[in-house]
């Protein structure tokens, strides 16, 4: 070790001189500066890309600010990339602003980029995986694996369970004496020595292809200016690069190394990025706590602690200076019984804890997001080279050909052409990475989902977005992905990230969906409120038949919906509870919203399996294609007479409706055998694009036609006991769980008292509609109701819930007689005072109906009580008919029969169809 | 084993050590304690029995040079026991805060049996304690016979400690009512306590210092005031980190509880008692224990102290009306109770809990049902 001691003593001597660092380390940082300032070389070598010589004038340029990081990437593969994080308290960026500032050149000597990415290539590892890669190196990747773990064995000999503690402890917190600054670098680089002796390369043999690069750009070096050489390189590679090696013998190493075309560009960082929890970090906990000692001028614990009481009171909290004084008091007493030279960031850090946190770790935890780890963020001058992110996107641009242009215009896409899908996710891509290229627009003329309008300006700030969003990653897939995983977290409500959910089925980052759904779900687990979850759940049903329809994997999705569901069913009951008018209302469209989309996520997970293995024989042209709307309808009757519980509840939430119950009901008449026609009806609005007008998705449209195969309505609507036969062919929907623990609830809805009578009137009908609930029930539940116990208000609000709105509630009374009968007998009996009272509710309930439906309730009223109460009475047969069959309106039916079973001549046909009119208005 | 028959003082004071049923730490470790001394050659704060180091190695065990083996008083973190230990030679009041069963009397004891060779200087807190008991009180008899004076004062256990450069203790010190609370602080801040009656004052000497333990998830205590609470450094006993370790606490505690109410002992318990501490920590920690699902965390603490109370009534439910196996009904009603403590809003987060998390799970089906049972 003689030529390291006159390394150490007179300066530059015998060879160069070798600055064993630790990455990252603000005391390393320090003891360089020192000591380059003392030994004044000619030439600074620092480990890193040679790629990024060029680079490095950048680092003077006043725009610059670290942390920021040098991004190397393979040119045709920008995925393929690599960083090297330069924090101000890097000791290679104070080796580089220290030659930038006195006029020495600088260079990059470690093994060039070009390999190391390749080295990556070789590797099975795809993406993420080897961005870390060049970070590995000796000391900062530690126990990562079977790895011998130099520090750890340093540490342990020194008697420390903790290795970075050690580091601090010896060579951190000393910084550079007065006396000596090389003395660190000679003790350090004995240790390592010895370690090396012991450990060879520690089982990392690139390590020794990297070291023989070193090595001989070392020796160029010499070559050029003597022996006024520094190098700071980790400390772990200076022995190797002070041991004597034959030029031959390096450069064999060197052969045949693998290379790839790559380039070099300086990016902005942070600090939450260097620290070790986040992806690619650079392997330090504490970026904040680093960079105070590094800026610290002295009394750095003392410095620290104010620091955080100020910010501790800028969150209201009580922090004296007399706390600030006993935390120092503590600290330093702590260090001490610890034996350590100066209390550290684990000191000072209990300190905190006991003196101004009260014990408690909430308040700490923003000590240390704040500022131990700290939110600082790095600039690039715009005269660095461009991200490959905006490589990425230029040649995606080129391959969709979509071009960057200045000038406003509309592009229509159709998602069925897969070009036109590209632009389409690109567009949502970007939209997430905030580069508002393009923005959707209504569609004119067709409204169905393979159809998508968007607005597109480039605006020259739109490079700068691009810019800013290369922090999130090198192409634009990986970049959204990340920026949806980041916003999921930030998501402030339920909502927000049910609705970045959707963004990512529609932007295709399934990648992303995991994260998103991981939040969504303790999102939910920890939301009180029901009325949110109960808001979420259908956005999220929704984008879970949409992403079905894309032959997305939404396994997960389906498991959060089911989970939300679940929550929703537990809340819902003590939630309906003490409500006034508006919350009742307010609920009672919750209640609807869950039932329908409960129904579908009943329909989902069974025809998402179904889905998964259609998708798999899908073209790639045919896969996006417009909500695929054939396979929707396929998949609809594969859930059979199920569809007809989704149809209904839409048409509950979609309001005004009734014209489709009618329709519908004259379907099923004409239809008669419901599973006979039932593949060709489905099979119009599969065919056609875009078969209905609504606004919402064609999912929605094609539903609504779907229902002719409802088996429930098929059988309320046709009088005659045929009816119960077609019931009895077609096959019974498998009825989830799900369901059936939904009806759980509402059944408990339906017979609790203190449940606002809107709500429980609504539950009886879900019920009903459900055949879950048997006529007699309702009409008991009805009775009880409307008997004179109940207060007239209560009573009207019940009926409103119950056949109020669209939802089809006056066929159920023309139908019903007994229903209607008791409605009829409740609203005779309320008594006049009461009567004002009621009345706008009734008003609100019975307006909503058809003019038809309106008429025919009021003829039946009219006929008289008589008549009523026999059918009522009847008891025996279908509740709300007669005993005996109608032989006149049951001869009605025979025509059609004919017809579907090509028994009879096509004449017949319009006279049957007025018949039936005739019967179901 | 032989019983003595002899008759025994019922002084408290002349109780040999060894025959009281629970000794003091000071006694029951004295081996521990006087080897401790003598090979402890670090510097000690005044009046201090021992260097901070080997306080902090009496309560966290290790082996002397010599050989002796120092048993752990108290299994946790490191960190904790070294703060508080530094808190003391700092001259700052020591408060020990957690829910209940987190061993802060436990450690209290032996932290001022170490440091001062003495844990009986205690007040112990309660919503009943007066002034008196934390400053002083009259010998009533010697006041009206020779009026005021020191020989008719009675001292409170904080006023000798003071006196005597001892370490005092407040137990439970946010049951004691608000304004008696505060006659710690100028006991704390100006380290004296003055006698108005006699016109003279105590003043702490070196090696006082005070340490009190609170319940900080407890219903209906007296929160300290900032006043009083910027005097103290605070120091949270956490709950047992690993489900083993509070498994272990448990079946232990739970054996000798068992032992002493003469229940017969359940052969094979130890699957009840896991789950019962698997659905305390996932209620308590709102999370479950892959770490998968989050869930709402209910009202009540769900400490380990109460996890023990549900399987020792689910053992004497076993043992008298069940076939003396811990079954999961035997627990199930206990845990209801434990968990759902505010009706309205605990019962949603129990119900969510079971059917999202319990009836998914393998092998737990008879606790569902039995749960399901009793909080239908």
């Amino acid at each position: 070790m003689s030529e390291v001691e006159q390394a150490g003593n007179g300066g530059p001597g015998a060879g160069p001189l070798l600055l064993g660092v630790r990455h990252h380390g603000p005391g390393s940082a320090r003891a360089v500066r020192a000591a380059l300032g003392a030994a004044r070389p000619r030439v600074v070598l620092i480990e890193g890309p040679p790629e990024a010589d060029e680079l490095i004038p950048l680092a003077a340029d006043e725009d610059m600010r670290p942390p920021v990081a040098l991004l190397a990437h393979a040119v045709d593969e920008p995925g393929r990339s690599a960083f090297w994080p330069l924090a101000e308290f890097s000791p290679e960026w104070v080796a580089i602003r220290w030659a930038l500032d006195h006029g020495v050149p600088a260079r990059f000597i470690d093994l060039p980029a070009t390999h190391t990415l390749a080295w990556g290539r070789d590797e099975d590892g795809a993406g993420e995986g080897e961005e870390r890669e060049p970070e590995g190196e000796g000391e900062d990747d530690r126990g990562a694996d079977v790895r011998v773990d130099p520090l750890g064995v340093l540490a342990e000999a020194a008697g420390y369970d903790d290795p970075e503690r050690w580091w601090e402890d010896v060579v951190e917190h000393r910084g550079a004496r007065a006396g000596d600054p090389f003395a660190p670098f000679v003790v350090l680089e004995e240790a390592m020595g010895a370690l090396r002796e012991t450990y060879g390369t520690g089982g990392q043999d690139r390590d020794l292809v990297r070291e023989a690069y070193m090595r001989l750009h070392v020796r160029a070096a010499q070559r050029e200016v003597g022996d006024a050489v520094a190098v700071v390189c980790g400390a772990w590679h200076v022995p190797a690069l002070r041991r004597k090696s034959t030029v031959a013998g390096d450069r064999a190493l060197l052969k045949g190394l693998p290379r790839v075309k790559a380039d070099m560009t300086w990016v902005p960082w942070t600090y939450r990025r260097l620290a070790r929890a986040s992806g690619y970090g650079a392997g330090i906990d504490s970026p904040g706590w680093y960079g105070h000692l590094f800026g610290a001028p002295d009394r750095p614990v003392e410095r620290w602690l104010t620091k955080v009481a100020g910010l501790l009171r800028d969150e209201d909290r009580l922090v004296s200076s007399a706390h600030v004084i006993e935390a120092v008091r503590l600290a330093e007493t702590l260090a001490a019984m610890r034996g350590r030279p100066l209390p550290g960031l684990t000191e000072t850090t209990d300190a905190v804890r006991a003196v101004m946190c009260e014990g408690s770790d909430v308040p700490l935890a923003l000590v240390h997001d704040r500022l131990v780890v700290g939110d600082v963020l790095g600039e690039v001058p715009p005269t660095a080279p461009a991200v490959p992110l905006q490589r990425d996107l230029d040649r995606i641009q080129r391959r969709l050909r979509l071009k960057p242009e200045a000038l406003e215009r509309e592009l229509e896409l159709d998602l069925r052409k897969e070009t036109d899908a590209g632009r389409s996710r690109l567009l949502h891509r970007l939209r997430l990475l905030v580069v508002g290229w393009g923005e959707p627009v209504a569609s004119r003329g067709s409204t169905g989902t393979f159809r998508e309008t968007w607005r597109l300006r480039w605006e020259p700030e739109l490079s700068v977005r691009v810019a800013e969003a290369g922090v999130w990653g090198t192409t634009v897939l990986g970049a959204a992905i990340a920026k949806a995983e980041a916003d999921a977290v930030a998501a402030q409500g339920l909502a927000d990230v049910t609705a970045l959910a959707e963004r990512c089925l529609l932007a295709e980052l399934p990648d992303a969906l995991p994260t998103v759904m991981q939040i969504l779900a303790d999102r939910a687990a920890l939301d009180a409120d029901v009325g949110q979850l109960a808001q979420a759940l259908p956005a999220l049903v929704r984008s879970l038949r949409y992403g079905d329809v894309r032959g997305t994997d939404t396994a997960a999705l389906a498991e959060v919906a089911e989970g939300l569901a679940e929550r929703v069913f537990v809340g819902l009951p003590p939630a309906c509870a003490a409500l006034d008018a508006e919350a009742a209302e307010e609920m009672r469209r919750h209640v609807d919203a869950v039932h329908g989309a409960v129904g579908l996520l009943g329909d989902v997970s069974g025809a998402g399996r179904r889905g998964a293995d259609r998708s798999g024989e899908a073209s790639g042209a045919e896969r996006r294609v417009a909500g695929s709307a054939g396979d929707v309808s396929r998949a609809e009757r594969g859930a059979a007479g199920s569809a007809g519980d989704v149809s209904r509840a839409e048409r509950g939430a979609a309001g005004s409706a009734g014209d489709v119950a009618e329709l519908e009901r004259r379907v099923a008449g004409l239809a008669g055998d419901a599973p006979g026609l039932a593949p060709g009806a489905a099979s119009v609005p599969g065919g056609a694009p875009a078969p209905g007008d609504a606004p919402e998705p064609s999912l929605t449209s094609t539903a609504d036609a779907v229902p002719a195969l409802d088996p429930v309505l098929a059988s309320d609507a046709i009088p005659a006991p045929d009816a119960v036969t077609v019931t009895g062919t077609s096959p019974t929907p498998p009825h989830s769980p799900l369901r059936a623990r939904w009806r759980t609830v509402l059944r408990v809805l339906s017979v609790r008292d203190t449940v606002p009578g809107v709500i429980r009137g609504r539950a009886v009908r879900l019920l009903l509609d459900d055949g879950e609930l048997m006529q007699d029930e309702a009409a008991r539940l009805m009775g009880l109701v409307l008997s004179p116990g109940t207060p007239p208000g209560d009573a009207a609000a019940w009926i409103e819930g119950f056949v109020g709105g669209g939802s089809g509630g006056g066929m159920l009374l023309v139908h019903d007689e007994r229903l209607l009968g008791l409605v009829d007998a409740w609203l005779t009996g309320v008594p006049a005072d009461a009567f004002t009272d009621v009345l706008p509710l009734l008003r609100r309930t019975f307006s909503a109906y058809e003019p038809g439906v309106r008429r025919t309730l009021g003829e039946l009223v009219r006929r008289g009580q008589g008549e009523r109460e026999s059918a009522g009475a009847g008891g025996s047969g279908i509740p709300g008919f007669a005993d005996e069959l109608d032989v006149a309106r049951a001869d009605a039916v025979l025509p059609v029969v004919r017809l579907l079973l090509g028994l009879d001549g096509a004449r017949r046909d319009t006279d049957t169809d007025n018949n039936l009119v005739g019967v179901g208005g | 084993m032989t019983v003595s028959v002899e008759p025994t003082s019922v002084d408290v004071r002349e109780t040999e050590p060894a025959e009281a049923l629970r000794p003091h730490a000071e006694d029951a470790f004295a081996g521990e304690l006087a080897a401790l001394a003598a090979q402890d050659d670090r510097p000690r704060p005044a009046r201090w029995k021992l260097s901070p180091w080997a306080v902090a190695m009496y309560l966290l065990g290790g082996t002397l040079p010599d050989g002796t083996v120092i048993t752990p008083k108290y299994v946790g973190p490191r960190r904790i026991v070294e703060v508080a230990v530094t808190t003391l030679a700092t001259d700052r009041a020591l408060l020990l805060l957690g829910v209940p069963g987190t061993a802060k009397t436990w450690v209290s004891e032996h932290l001022a049996a170490a440091v001062s060779g003495d844990s009986t200087l205690l007040v112990q807190g309660t919503a009943g304690t007066p002034e008196e008991a934390i400053r002083y009180g009259w010998n009533y008899a010697q006041l009206l016979a020779n009026g005021p004076s020191r020989d008719a004062l009675v001292p409170s256990p904080v006023m000798r400690a003071m006196a005597e450069g001892m370490t005092a203790r407040v137990e439970e010190l946010t049951r004691i009512p608000a304004d008696v609370q505060d006659t710690l602080i100028t006991i704390l801040s100006e380290k004296t306590l003055p006698i108005p009656e006699l016109g003279q004052e105590v003043q702490a000497v070196r090696g006082f210092n005070l340490i009190a333990t609170a319940n900080d998830r407890d219903r209906g205590v007296n929160d300290l005031s900032s006043a009083l609470r910027r005097r103290f450094n605070t120091v949270v006993l956490p709950l047992p980190e690993s489900i083993q370790a509070e498994v272990d606490i448990v079946s232990r505690r739970v054996d000798q509880l068992g032992r002493s109410l003469d229940l017969p002992a359940a052969p094979d318990g130890i699957d009840e008692i896991r789950r019962v501490v698997t659905v305390f920590r996932e209620l308590r920690d709102g999370v479950t224990s892959d770490g998968r699902t989050k869930l709402k965390s209910p009202s009540g603490t769900l400490s380990t102290a109460e996890a023990i109370s549900v399987v020792t009534n689910g053992l004497a439910l076993a043992a008298h009306f069940g076939d003396g196996v811990l079954r999961s009904g035997d627990v199930a009603a206990g845990i209801l109770g434990a968990v759902v403590r505010d009706p309205a809003a605990d019962r949603v987060i129990w119900q969510e809990y079971l059917e999202a998390v319990v009836r998914e799970r393998d092998g737990w089906k008879d606790f569902y049902r039995a749960c399901r049972e009793v909080s239908a």
